[in-house]
């Protein structure tokens, strides 16, 4: 029970100073072109650091995401597009890369809940509205509206 | 002291199994006796777990490294304050916060409950018990914080010097008493169900619960997101890290708990449903403390790796959830349904706050676990990160948040849209208004954010709105108005200033991801960098040492660009002795609700040092709005209708003269 522990322990420790290391972009990677830097930051900023927690590349201080920083704006200052750039990475190191999964089959479920729940949850309470809708009984009979008529006058 | 503390909580343990059981069976058999035992028990159960509780913080204030776990995660040289929020710092500790909240909402139920309805209370006080049984189970089981360790080593290994801050004190503390606040509203959902009974009665005795927890939950994910802002170094406020997302859904689902049970107090309407969402709120709270600790997802905040650990939390969250949802299958169609309501109205305003709410809580929840159940399906890899969340997420809040200004417009049972449009005229008016300056005005605002502004400003008039028409201000005297004023319901101002904080809170993101600007510079001492209009001069670098910890700490001057002096940013890099970690210490400068945030880096190749610099525009309203969604919160806590059982005595004026008695 020690050793696995005392692992974690290790890896913890190496995951918290991924994280905490805090400085990503360095300034000699910055391109000279402000149009193709911004290009970079913002596709950098789907792109995940392969061995951090939850962190894009443009965040982490880790050696590998500034690699790939650095190949992202390889690869812009050659021409390629933005979509060319991304396409790049992901046929080097897969879709986990991508901090938003692509659209597809697959991941119809993770895309598709959102909708699907709005347009069932949406079309039910319709339906359940329509089926509920108060009856005529809440109207009331000339018999009654002359005796509340008659109150009323009297009321006042 | 330490064993004394053991022996509480295995006391504390035996007391829940009574408080489940006996309670439960007086109740079935209708005997007042056994019924009566939960109250007592409840509150003995409390005063163990605050005894086993105090034992290991005294532990960690003597710092006995014959404990194992203070061993782990505490130092000698820490300061004190560390030292007791250490206590919670680590997965054993937390646990023990748990229960120790845990147990104190089960007294609270037993104090103030004394206007429930016998049964009802000995069901919520039995649910309560048996929650409590189980995690203390779980803490004895796996978890146990008092276990020693022999021959006491001479110093601890300290805590994460991340975890080295205010925030522990605040952020956990806060955050468990919304998580666990809501099983409160769970065992009134449960009691509900078991006897099959439900009224409006239910929901005023539930909504204080829901209330509270929900005040404290904002409070403790707002207090999370400032400390990760300022200590991680990067300056982002939210990072839909599952983590985060693991208290931001009971967040959601408590939130529309919070609105589906005014329909329920007022109307009758929605019972079901908001036993449903009862019910989900506090299973999301333990689906988040699954995710925390069983170390699922390994994170900054995941202490926890101990695979034991993960299955019986897992075995618990599928008992409480699983028991919980199949007693909602057999029961929910005994409940009868209540009153009827057009579309357009107040409550079905609510129904469409509840859609919309309830979908971004299974947005967050499908997009957290999507990567865990592809990946253990059919073992492929994906990132669900932000620009998910941020897409998915956001294209649902726009039309909550279009939507919201309406709601407290609307009429009860039957509203009049055209009319309650008409009185949004000044918050349409304005919002358009905001939304042209800011693309036509303000450098760098896209057409996308200009609606984000114009959004903010519609939410923000809108819900200022409710409280200028219910008052009269404008149509009728103001001493009238101002009398009329005062006299609101404090309700109606909790609601407005709810309203207003989200309104903050959406200028605030929407400020700070259209108009932030950054800098990144390698710098030397005299060095001056300019950023948005102000001046940043690097002027030196000092080695600082701390009790615990080596610090480079560099200081800069901060000017207008006019060279007007606005004092010092101090900014540092340190590393914690015990630990060897670094950590970064964002220097921030606040002028008006806007911040400068300057982030150190690595020795730069020129021989100066990489510096990371922000200007974050009203970045402030993020966190201030929560703290105003918190002000509404309290003020409709202290509402005289949900103050139960204690009936204020109106103060009889003294006749005046010349006025003859009828």
């Amino acid at each position: 029970m020690r050793l696995p522990r005392v692992l974690a322990l290790i890896l913890g420790l190496f995951l918290a100073i991924q994280a905490v290391g805090a400085l990503a972009v360095t300034p000699d990677e910055v391109l000279a072109d402000p149009a193709l830097e911004a290009r970079a930051r913002a596709i950098s900023a789907g792109l995940r650091c392969m061995i951090c927690q939850n962190q894009s590349i443009d965040e982490s201080d880790a050696a590998l995401a500034k690699d790939l920083r650095v190949l992202v704006r390889q690869r812009l200052v050659a021409g390629d597009t933005d979509e060319e750039v991304i396409a790049y990475v992901v046929s080097r190191y897969g879709e986990f890369v991508l901090l938003k999964p692509v659209f597809n089959w697959r991941n119809a479920l993770l895309w598709g809940t959102p909708l699907v729940l709005l347009l069932v949850g949406g079309g039910y309470i319709v339906v359940a509205s329509r089926r509920r809708k108060p009856t005529s009984a809440q109207v009331l009979t000339d018999e009654e509206k002359t005796a509340l008529a008659e109150a009323l006058r009297r009321e006042t | 002291m330490v064993e004394i503390g053991h022996f509480a909580l295995v006391l504390a343990f035996a007391l829940s199994l009574v408080q489940s059981a006996l309670p439960f069976i007086g109740a079935r058999t209708r005997q007042d006796r056994l019924m009566a035992v939960g109250g007592p028990v409840a509150i003995t159960a409390f005063a163990m777990t605050a005894l086993a509780f105090l034992a290991l913080a005294s532990a960690y204030v003597q710092s006995d490294f014959s404990v194992l776990n203070v061993w782990e995660n505490s130092h000698s040289a820490k300061p004190l304050l560390y030292k007791i929020t250490g206590t919670w710092g680590n997965h054993e500790g937390s646990m023990l916060l748990w229960v120790l909240i845990l147990t104190f909402f089960g007294a609270l139920v037993a104090t103030f409950g004394r206007n429930l309805p016998a049964v009802l209370k000995a069901d919520v006080i039995a649910v309560q018990g048996l929650i409590g049984a189980a995690f203390f189970l779980f803490v004895l089981t796996t978890s146990n914080p008092f276990v020693r360790l022999s021959p006491a080593p001479i110093e601890g290994r300290d805590l994460n010097p991340v975890l080295q801050d205010v925030g522990l004190a605040i952020h956990p503390p806060l955050l468990y008493l919304g998580y666990v606040g809501f099983s409160v509203c769970f065992s009134f959902a449960v009691a509900a169900l078991i006897e099959g009974r439900i009224d409006a009665a239910w929901a005023r005795w539930v909504r204080p619960w829901t209330l509270a927890a929900w005040i404290f939950l904002t409070g403790g994910i707002a207090m999370g997101s400032y400390w990760a802002y300022y200590e991680l170094g990067w300056g982002g406020f939210w990072f839909w890290d599952p983590v985060e997302n693991a208290s931001f859904m009971p967040w959601l689902a408590g939130t529309a708990l919070l609105h589906s049970a005014i329909v329920m107090e007022r109307r009758e309407a929605l019972k079901i449903w908001t036993i449903l969402l009862a019910l989900l709120a506090f299973s999301l709270s333990l689906l988040g403390t699954f995710l925390v600790r069983s170390g699922v997802l390994t994170s900054v905040h995941a202490f926890a790796t101990d695979p034991t650990r993960g299955v019986f939390i897992l075995a618990l969250l599928a008992f409480f959830v699983g028991g919980s949802l199949s007693l909602f299958a057999f029961r929910a169609q005994s409940l009868q349904p209540g009153g009827l309501f057009q579309p357009i109205s107040r409550e079905g305003a609510l129904v469409l706050n509840n859609l919309f709410l309830t979908t971004a809580t299974a947005t967050v929840f499908v997009g957290t676990l999507y990567p865990l159940a592809l990946e253990a399906l059919t073992g492929e890899k994906i990132s669900v990160g932000a620009p998910f969340f941020n897409l998915t997420f956001g294209a649902l809040m726009v039309p909550l948040l279009i939507a919201m200004p309406f709601g407290p417009l609307l009429a009860w049972k039957r509203g009049d849209l055209a009319a309650a449009g008409q009185r949004l005229y000044a918050a349409a008016a304005g919002a358009l208004l905001v939304g042209l300056v800011a693309v036509f005005f303000v450098d760098g605002v896209t057409a996308f954010a200009a609606v984000g502004f114009g959004l903010a400003a519609w939410l923000l008039i809108g819900a200022v709105t409710d409280l200028v028409l219910r008052a009269g201000i404008g149509s009728v005297a103001p001493a009238v108005a101002l009398r009329r004023f005062a006299g609101l319901p404090r309700s109606v101002f909790g609601t407005a200033l709810a309203h207003f904080g989200l309104g903050l809170t959406a200028l605030g993101i929407v400020s700070v991801s259209a108009l932030q600007t950054e800098r990144i510079v390698a710098m030397k001492p005299g060095d001056t960098a300019e950023i948005s209009g102000y001046v940043l001069t690097y002027d030196r670098m000092e080695p600082v040492r701390g009790p615990n910890y080596t610090e480079d700490r560099a200081f800069f001057g901060l000017a207008t660009a006019g060279g007007r002096d606005l004092g010092e940013i101090i900014s540092s890099k340190r590393v914690y002795t015990a630990r060897q970690m670094p950590t970064t210490e964002a220097g921030i400068a606040t002028r008006g609700l806007s911040q400068i945030y300057v982030s150190l880096g690595d020795p730069a190749a020129n021989g100066g040092t990489v510096v990371r610099i922000w200007w974050k525009p009203l970045v402030t309203l993020i966190w201030l709005g929560a703290l105003v969604m918190m002000a509404g919160g309290t003020m409709s806590l202290a509402d005289r209708r949900l103050r139960i059982g204690a009936p204020a005595r109106r103060k009889i004026r003294p006749a005046t003269a010349g006025v003859p008695a009828e």
